[in-house]
């Protein structure tokens, strides 16, 4: 293997290891593909941040309901919208792999649809049998 | 061999747009993933596997929090802490959220700077992702601790339904176990990054196999994903 032959010359220093990356592939160095600046990331470490702080005052402030639900709903995805597309870096790769990870976690809504069902018969039954008191 | 490709060539192989694309891409006598390298593709059919594991463990908690009669115990009140003599709702938990949450901005960080074989910068920021992590385990064995204490088991507790224990226990410690084994990892691939290991190529205790740099973001690969499974679990238990 070409990896092999580079390293027993003893090409050790940070330069000779990128060019014998890029001699092994025949292309451009290895690295064009995910080098962003770090600003990138610290935006989105403050965009989340905000988004943990925003969810954690639902709480404090006492929302309930459907604005409750809603609201933690909304920073739940955006946060995991953030971590899943910069941070793990699904935005920049070939979409054959996206949807091959992100459309399976989707048809777990199916189940959930299911539980929901079984659930509220479940607490029927147990309400027609034990009664509405615990 | 086909361990020589490729995540990182630089050269990204034509495709039609869209679906199409996907499409050519799936299609027989070829691989799937063109540009990914196996490592990473394995990775993240790892991550999808064990996200069908969370997510079985969040529907069971779903399902029986749905279908008791007995009120559920208000995790606001039940995670609050006594500091400066009055009660703060959740306090410890944001605090676990944003330790977390630090910890994936600075992995990320690690991953940046290991495509720029900038070894020393890397290293530290892997071993401060980890000192995160460690953190977070310490908080969650506290929160552990308290809730004990104060008479949560997994068959009850004092103060509504008897599945608040065993749901909390059980998708709570499969977390922070997924939490010690990436602090165990990180550990391993930053004394690998620190000792230039991917730079000289020096083959892997384990497998016998030369690392390369792209170890460092599969690593980062599964702590996202930790930190991305904590997402769910303090919004659907701690704040539903």
């Amino acid at each position: 293997m070409a990896e092999a032959t580079a390293n027993g010359l003893g090409q050790h220093t940070l330069h000779g290891a990128q060019a014998h990356d890029a001699a092994a592939t025949g292309t451009a160095p290895a690295e064009v593909h995910q080098e962003h600046p770090i600003k990138l990331y610290l935006v989105v470490w403050v965009w989340l941040f905000i988004l943990s702080a925003c969810s954690y005052l639902v709480d404090y402030v006492g929302l309930q309901g459907y604005l409750r639900w809603s609201l933690i709903l909304i920073f739940m995805m955006l946060k995991a919208g953030l971590i899943v597309a910069v941070f793990m870096h699904m935005a920049w790769e070939r979409l054959a792999l996206t949807y091959a990870i992100i459309l399976p976690p989707i048809l777990v809504l199916v189940f959930v649809a299911m539980m929901v069902f079984e659930s509220d018969y479940t607490l029927l039954t147990r309400t027609v049998f034990f009664g509405t008191e615990p | 061999m086909a361990d020589t490709t490729l995540t990182h060539i630089g050269q990204t192989q034509p495709r039609p747009a869209g679906l199409r694309g996907v499409a050519a891409d799936w299609s027989s006598d070829q691989r799937a993933f063109k540009n990914v390298s196996w490592g990473k593709a394995m990775m993240w059919i790892f991550l999808l596997s064990d996200t069908f594991v969370f997510g079985c463990f969040l529907l069971s908690y779903m399902t029986a929090r749905m279908s008791t009669r007995v009120p559920w115990p208000n995790p606001s009140e039940v995670f609050a802490l006594h500091i400066g003599g009055s009660n703060i709702p959740l306090i410890l938990i944001a605090i676990m959220t944003f330790v977390l949450i630090s910890s994936s901005g600075t992995m990320a960080m690690a991953v940046n700077f290991g495509y720029r074989h900038d070894r020393r910068k890397t290293a530290i920021l892997m071993l401060l992702t980890a000192a995160l992590g460690a953190t977070f385990v310490g908080m969650q064995a506290f929160e552990w601790t308290k809730l004990i204490t104060e008479g949560v088991r997994p068959w009850g507790n004092p103060w509504g339904a008897a599945q608040f224990g065993s749901s909390f226990f059980m998708i709570t410690g499969f977390h922070g176990t997924h939490v010690t084994f990436g602090v165990i990892f990180l550990i391993i691939v930053a004394r690998k990054v620190w000792r230039g290991d991917y730079d000289t190529g020096r083959p892997g205790f384990f497998t016998s196999r030369r690392g390369r740099y792209e170890h460092v973001e599969i690593m980062g690969l599964y702590w996202h994903f930790v930190d991305l499974v904590w997402v769910f679990i303090f919004a659907f238990f701690y704040l539903w």
